[in-house]
């Protein structure tokens, strides 16, 4: 039986906006995957949780309020220290391109910005997917 | 597995989710089978799409941490039976237990088994009962043939209603009457809860029956108190009665069924009947157009 993707998609941040977040949560789920959303401010703690008791095989952030430095390396921290540090993670939003390439050091897997086509994110996601079930 | 099975019985919850999936994407896999039972209350909550039912889980949930207990969620939501996926939101509303220890959910989709549960369901709510939960919760939307499903995996059902959403109407459908075990009027800050209270009660008078309806508000706590103690009474009844008994012979019996049906639905689609069953199918076709 084939396995089915199961992702977590975030919103963290103050911003109160999710629209973009819901598009690919609907995106990915309409490419048969099953998406886990949890809606808006979440902190990095939040996160983590939930990807552990959900056991998903990735996490996306979406992240407009340019908070996406601070985030991410707590997040990644907090990953580590609970050991799902190998549960890839990406990130969506406004996202200047020096800080895409940092966050990608930081440990980030892939980073979306605005124009991304959601078939794009979709063969990404799988990508990344296929990478950790190898 | 062996050493999973042996860290969920430290009470791993990293193990416990890692089981679950498991068993989610290994149906009729038997490593649940020996698991010690422990007698969580296992509580059904369904209704119609936006009654509540997540907010008021999640209230559930605090009144029952207020308690000392511990809880695990099980919440489900449809999945779309041409790609599979599923969009898993009620989390949402339960945001206020993300970092509680003692709370632990887990979100499922349907899937595409014929009765609207997962068959998977039945070993998540053992791993959880073996975790050692003291109650579970299991959320689903009660849209078409699921709300009778969750009979059959439930001890107690609360049917979750909410005023001006057309359930006067539902409620006449038969069926559904029957699966509520406690119903719930939500949403009573908003007008009309009275009037489908009201209607309720003479929906019961008019079958014989008594059964509790608590108003709540689930976004302010409101009447939750009332409703988890209005469940523990009940299902102390159930104790006396032998009624929990039978749920739980029933929901064997469900268990058992889902995995025939399951195993039936293998063997059909294994090349040899496939090629016989395509000859009935043709027939069938044939005699029925010949019949025009
Ligand atoms: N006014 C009022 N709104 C409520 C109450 N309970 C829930 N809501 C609101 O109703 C909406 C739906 O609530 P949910 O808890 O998501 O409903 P649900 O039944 O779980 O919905 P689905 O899982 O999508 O079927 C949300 O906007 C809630 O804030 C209540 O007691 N009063
Ligand atoms: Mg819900």
């Amino acid at each position: 039986m084939k396995r089915k993707i199961r992702v977590l998609i975030a919103k963290p941040g103050l911003d109160g906006h999710d629209r973009g977040a819901k598009v690919v949560a609907k995106a990915l789920r309409d490419a048969g995957m099953e998406v886990i959303y949890t809606g808006l401010r979440q902190t990095p703690e939040q996160i983590v949780k939930t990807a552990i008791q959900e056991d998903v095989d990735l996490i996306g952030l979406s992240i407009l309020s340019g908070a996406h430095m601070n985030i991410c390396k707590k997040l990644l921290q907090l990953m580590k220290e609970n050991e799902i540090e190998n549960t890839p993670v990406f990130v969506g939003g406004i996202i200047p391109t020096d800080d895409a390439e940092e966050l990608k050091k930081m440990g980030i897997k892939e980073v979306f910005g605005p124009g991304t086509s959601l078939t794009l994110i979709v063969e990404k996601i799988r990508e990344l997917f296929s990478e950790v079930e190898a | 597995m062996k050493q999973l099975l042996e860290k969920l019985e430290k009470k791993d919850i990293k193990a416990l989710a890692k089981l679950i999936t498991y068993v989610e994407n290994n149906p009729g896999i038997d490593i649940v089978d020996k698991l010690p039972t422990k007698g969580a209350k296992i509580i059904g909550f369904t209704g119609s799409p936006g009654a509540g039912k997540s907010t008021l889980v999640n209230s559930v949930i605090s009144t029952l941490r207020n308690k000392g207990y511990s809880v695990g969620v099980i919440a489900i939501d449809p999945s779309s039976p041409f790609t599979g996926g599923a969009f898993l939101g009620d989390r949402i509303r339960m945001k206020n237990h993300f970092l509680d220890d003692k709370v632990f959910i887990r979100s499922m989709s349907s899937g595409n088994s014929l009765g609207g549960l997962n068959e998977s369901v039945f070993d998540v709510i053992k791993l959880m009962d073996a975790f050692g939960f003291d109650y579970v919760l299991i959320e689903t939307v009660g849209a078409g043939q699921s709300e009778v499903d969750i009979v059959y995996v439930s001890d107690i059902v609360v049917l979750v209603l909410s005023p001006g959403s057309g359930d006067e109407i539902q409620l006449l459908k038969s069926g559904i009457m029957e699966i509520g075990d406690i119903y719930v009027v939500n949403k009573s800050d908003l007008d009309g809860a009275d009037y489908l209270k009201s209607y309720l009660e003479a929906i019961f008078s008019i079958s014989n029956k008594r059964k509790p309806i608590i108003k709540t508000i689930a976004t302010s706590n409101s009447g939750v108190e009332e409703l988890v103690k209005t469940i523990d009474l009940l299902l102390k009844e159930f104790h006396k009665n032998g009624e929990i008994k039978i749920r739980r012979e029933r929901r064997l019996k469900k268990h058992a069924e889902s995995i025939i049906t399951r195993k039936i639905k293998e063997e059909l689609s294994s090349l040899e009947v496939t090629g016989s069953i395509n000859t009935v199918v043709k027939n069938v076709l044939k005699r029925l157009c010949d019949s025009f």
